[in-house]
């Protein structure tokens, strides 16, 4: 049925989570709504269900992170997987091993799905073409280009404050240049079918021709922020920045760093997200990150739920990919 | 038994086995039945959880002729079905909640129909992932055979006779019908017995 989407197998079930694009908006509500039935896994005094018991999970963190791979290694541990967490930048690559040995010698130990995050854009699509066809590849984050379990998290956590999408006015605020969630937010925003998606920054950390991701492009934050439900701020990605795109952090702050007083254009029940680390008094203020319209910290936790439903619906579906086909729900 | 038409016309090969007020009848002999067991055996507080969806209709009603004091809880038992690595997650999970700690507390877990007992064994494995309940007690609407686990109901509201491959399905949640028919062909069934 979509053959052409390297995510999908051939009766249209998610067997790799890439990217969000390309994902119909019926798929990307079924992973939400899927999400949903984990939140009450939390509740449990056992806090795991035996879903992918016996099952291996390798995260592969060519770049390093601790909110996604730990809440990652969480997920998979509430599944009941077992999880290998390789640290490639101190191991075997160091040595001279390519990327595939690495990857078929995982293979070779029966893994059966990667986490992979890599400082290279299309570093997930590629493992996702090299490996074996009952292994299951996510995208934890590759270069710029896409975060799609952030991004779904964060259309999880809006729908549960907003209950929808359709009358939603959402700003995304900061380095949208090199922002592989931002990238990935107005990606599922579009599909989930946003009012108006709007971008705010300075022109040197905005992508020429950013409207056609289907975004209004915006330089100035109170103009941007006005009306909007959702305010959405993003960290300002050093660590990716080559050459003088910034002045100083200390003059971001002052035109485009997230106070109370700049967020009273919004609405007054907007909700404030960050996907984390925060840069305190440069992309928010403290008051701002810790006060009540601040949703920052039930994204972390959503982040596990949604996480257990995507790697749950990917692992689920491989043995149908196998001998014998779609089953039946038995009595 | 009734052999009453039904309202809303049924899928084809579908046919009513028992109209809502049969199932009134069936679901207040069960209240009864629970209540004298529930005084043999001295407890004075149960718990009572239905297991989703059918599960859940017929506990709301058995939960009120009781009056039974805490709220009802619900159990979705799909992240523990024996079947996941066959057929992957079931399309709709709601998350399961249980009102209070089952700690020591004797547990009615009430379901719809019971066939293999796979359902009962799944749910029984949540419930205790829960913590520790004292007991359980099981009560069905309806009971057919075709059991291929050991377990069997406390309080069972009707016993079914079927030919094989035929499905017994609650429908609801207002009028509570039980429908029995050939699974239709597109879907697999729905919910497990």
């Amino acid at each position: 049925m979509n053959t052409a989407n390297i995510q999908l197998d051939d009766a249209g079930h998610l067997k790799h989570l890439l990217t969000v694009e390309g994902l119909s908006r019926e798929l990307l509500t079924a992973i939400l709504d899927q999400a949903e039935g984990f939140t009450g896994v939390t509740q449990q005094a056992v806090k795991k269900v035996p879903l992918c018991r016996g099952k291996v999970i390798a995260n592969l963190f060519f770049e390093t992170s601790t909110r996604t791979r730990t809440t990652f290694e969480l997920a998979a541990k509430r599944l009941s997987a077992d999880v290998l967490n390789l640290n490639i930048a101190a191991s075997s690559t160091s040595k001279g091993e390519t990327l595939l040995d690495t990857l078929h010698n995982l293979e070779a130990m029966h893994v059966d799905m990667f986490v992979v995050r890599h400082a290279a854009s299309g570093a997930a699509h590629f493992i996702a073409e090299q490996a074996a066809p009952h292994v299951s590849v996510i995208n934890a984050g590759d270069g710029r280009h896409a975060h799609p379990t952030q991004g779904l998290l964060d259309m999880f956590t809006i729908r549960r404050h907003k209950g929808g999408f359709e009358h939603l006015r959402v700003a995304i605020v900061g380095d949208i240049l090199h922002s592989r969630v931002a990238r990935s937010q107005i990606a599922a925003l579009n599909t989930l079918g946003a009012a108006e998606i709007r971008v705010i920054g300075p022109r040197t950390l905005i992508p020429d021709a950013a409207e056609s991701l289907g975004v209004r492009v915006c330089h100035d934050l109170r103009e941007g922020v006005r009306d909007a439900d959702v305010v959405i701020m993003l960290r300002l990605q050093r660590e990716r920045m080559s050459g003088a795109l910034l002045p100083s952090a200390h003059e971001y702050y002052q035109l485009y760093g997230l106070t109370e007083e700049r967020l009273s254009t919004a609405r007054p029940d907007a909700i404030v997200m960050h996907p984390g680390p925060i840069n305190r008094g440069v992309e928010m203020d403290s008051q701002v990150a810790d006060g009540p319209r601040s949703v920052i910290l039930e994204q972390v936790s959503n982040g596990i739920a949604v996480r257990m439903a995507v790697i749950a619906m990917c692992i689920g579906t491989q043995n149908l990919r196998g001998p014998g086909g779609e089953g039946t729900y038995d009595a | 038994m009734s052999n009453h038409a039904p309202l809303n016309p049924l899928p084809v090969g579908q046919t009513l086995w028992l109209d809502a007020d049969a199932i009134d009848t069936a679901i207040a002999a069960m209240a009864a039945e629970l209540r004298t067991l529930i005084a043999e055996r001295a407890i004075a507080a149960p718990l009572m959880v239905g297991i989703h969806t059918g599960g859940v209709w017929v506990a709301e009603r058995l939960h009120a002729a009781l009056g039974i004091v805490d709220p009802l809880g619900h159990l979705d038992i799909s992240f523990y079905r024996d079947d996941f690595s066959r057929i992957g997650l079931h399309p709709q999970v709601r998350p399961s909640h249980l009102p209070a700690a089952v700690d020591g507390r004797h547990v009615i877990l009430v379901d719809d129909v019971l066939q293999t007992g796979r359902t009962i064994r799944a749910a029984l494995n949540v419930l205790f992932d829960y913590g520790r309940p004292k007991s359980v007690i099981l009560a069905a609407l309806a009971e057919r055979g075709g059991r291929q686990l050991p377990i069997e109901p406390n309080v069972v509201g009707l016993h079914a006779r079927l030919a094989p491959g035929e499905q017994l399905k609650l429908t609801g949640p207002v009028p509570l019908e039980l429908v029995r028919g050939l699974a239709p062909a597109a879907h697999p069934p729905a919910e497990p017995a």
